[in-house]
């Protein structure tokens, strides 16, 4: 069996940052896993932890050389390989749109041919949460989206979906699937210091949309950022001001104006 | 852009449209002006009929009934979302921004081979569509124009007041083939999660904690505080998925919705599906470090500290 993951190396944005033009500045961003993707990666390696066949567990990106040191991550948590997709043509595009990642990662697995494509329910810094779906039309797979709990069960996956309201739906999936994985699913690992040693030696496939036999055509989209703005702030909160003492106490005044501490 | 029509599809889930589906009426009425086409509404599966009737709000052109299954199911929708866009002609497809909308626009936007931008707050026309967006956890605000007919949108719950006047539109039955070979998935059933020792939908008094806690040790703090103010524990999403605390705690769009007296976030920063879930509380109060926090903005009391400093202060004062 093989079980294909898709990861993301997203940007997070300091609590005080900047906006120029249509970017925020490198200065203000750190780069980690998207969260949603961890436990995507967690899902996988539990799979072959836990069935008695082979499973290989291969991890792809879309990703520019840095964020090499976030597939590495997934590597040193028990994933066999890695492919990181990357060329002119993805670094120079101002917005891939999430079809057009579903494209280029479809492409890598047409040649993998895995029984299973587990993905991050969205992206945090995008968040568009389509990537997963889209990929799964394009491969023409079953899917599930916002998982959060699956068990395999020979060519099916059985799966809940967390449905709003505390309300979750039990659906089974013909596999080959795609199912996008929300946080919660699992308690992901911490790379041990011995899977980071072997993350090192573990291939990691760098590849160009024309090895993947893509024309750049298919980053085209009818999408343009046009904005780019902090919210404005509709606060009209009292805020309270001062030393903990001094915020305690006036926060102790609406406490006990609303009932809270009456006997 | 063309004078579009506008497809708004409407949700529903054990028998009951979801609020999403009228809020959807607004955002399409308004965007059919806009673009100086029709709204047209789709319904499909559960009962269609009732459904249809009550979907016929002021402004809806026409109702399409697709009797197809009892709940919603991804291939059913995406087939008929697919046919009816090709019968109606849409400029704009409008679905929810919902668990079940995000399980079947992006496969009806490639099947199309339309863009789709997901998550609206704000439609608006231009030259072409433009929509407003946030990114980064809501710390950054998108435009996003979009030069192409058709365009998919997934659009925010609570973002429109839903339509309420009854309309006159027409109710057309639309007949879909479903291929069944297509049929990957089958619904099972549902579950309610989170039944418990407690119910903090009933809870008058609720502290609520969020990441600032940083460790699961650090919640005794806010248990000690909770007790001393007679109040019940609740929280944000990353505690419960932590497994610091039992699902029936969480408060949000997937957790429980809450209406305590009052609300006081702890280390919370207020994202979107958390707020769906405590906006309804009489006051609220929010400590947290980051001033930029969009808890803030819906809270009618902040301080911007560190919980470690004032939760202790103000056992102290209750206790």
């Amino acid at each position: 069996m093989k079980v294909l993951v898709t990861v993301k190396e997203v940007a997070e944005v300091a609590d005080d940052f900047e906006i120029e033009g249509l970017t925020i500045p490198e200065k203000f961003l750190e780069y980690d896993l998207n969260e949603w993707d961890d436990y995507a990666v967690e899902a996988a390696v539990r799979i072959a932890e836990n069935r008695d066949d082979d499973v290989e567990v291969v991890a792809v990106t879309v990703g520019p050389e840095r964020s090499e040191e976030t597939i590495r991550m997934a590597l040193a948590k028990g994933v066999d390989r890695a492919v990181r997709v990357w060329d002119d043509a993805l670094a120079e595009a101002d917005l891939v749109e999430p079809t057009a990642t579903a494209r280029v990662l479809a492409a890598v697995a047409e040649a993998e041919t895995p029984d299973l494509v587990l993905s991050g329910v969205q992206a945090a810094d995008d968040g568009f949460g389509a990537t997963g779906v889209a990929l799964a039309e394009h491969l023409d797979y079953g899917w599930a989206a916002v998982v959060n709990d699956l068990e395999l069960d020979g060519e099916e996956a059985s799966v809940r979906r967390e449905l709003e309201g505390g309300v979750e739906e039990l659906t089974t999936v013909s596999l080959p699937a795609v199912l996008t994985i929300q946080t919660g699913i699992n308690d992901p690992r911490y790379a041990s210091l011995r899977g980071i040693r072997q993350a090192q030696r573990k291939d990691l496939d760098v590849r160009t949309l024309d090895d993947l036999g893509l024309d750049p055509a298919v980053l085209d989209g009818e999408m343009t950022l046009s904005g780019m703005a902090k919210p404005e702030s509709e606060s009209d909160a009292t805020l309270f001001e001062g030393s903990p003492e001094e915020t305690a106490a006036e926060l102790e005044t609406v406490l006990r104006d609303a009932g809270v501490g009456a006997e | 852009m063309s004078d579009g029509d506008v497809l708004a599809v409407a949700e529903h889930r054990r028998g009951e449209l979801r609020p999403v589906s009228f809020e959807l009426l607004t955002a399409g009425r308004e965007l059919a002006d806009d673009l100086g086409g029709d709204l047209h509404v789709a319904v499909i599966g559960g009962d269609v009929d009732g459904f249809g009737e009550r979907l016929n709000r002021a402004g809806v052109e026409a109702v399409h009934t697709v009797e197809e299954g009892e709940e919603f199911n991804h291939d059913v929708y995406a087939a008929a979302t697919a046919a009816l866009a090709g019968s109606v002609e849409p400029s704009v497809l409008l679905l929810p921004n919902s668990v079940n909308g995000l399980d079947y626009a992006p496969a009806v936007a490639t099947r199309l081979s339309t863009p789709m931008v997901s998550d609206a707050v704000d439609l608006t026309v231009a030259d072409g569509l433009v929509v407003t967006r946030e990114m980064y956890g809501s710390k950054v605000e998108t435009t996003v124009e979009v030069a192409a007919d058709p365009v998919t949108v997934t659009v925010r719950g609570g973002e429109w007041p839903p339509a309420e006047d009854h309309g006159d539109a027409e109710i057309i039955p639309f007949d879909v083939d479903v291929d069944e070979a297509s049929m990957r998935s089958t619904v099972r059933g549902f579950e309610e999660v989170g039944a418990g020792d407690v119910d903090i939908g009933e809870a008058e008094f609720i502290v609520s904690v969020g990441r600032g806690i940083e460790e699961e040790e650090n919640l005794e703090l806010v248990e000690e505080l909770a007790d001393t103010l007679d109040a019940t524990v609740a929280a944000s999403r990353p505690i419960v998925d932590n497994g610091w605390l039992p699902k029936n705690r969480q408060v949000g769009q997937s957790g429980k919705v809450v209406t305590p007296t009052v609300y006081l976030a702890l280390g919370i920063s207020g994202a979107v599906q958390h707020v769906a879930g405590m906006k309804g509380a009489d006051t609220i109060i929010a400590v947290n470090t980051d001033p930029d926090a969009p808890i803030f903005d819906i809270a009618d009391y902040g301080i911007v500290d560190d919980l470690f400093e004032v939760v202790p202060e103000l056992i102290e004062r209750f206790a």
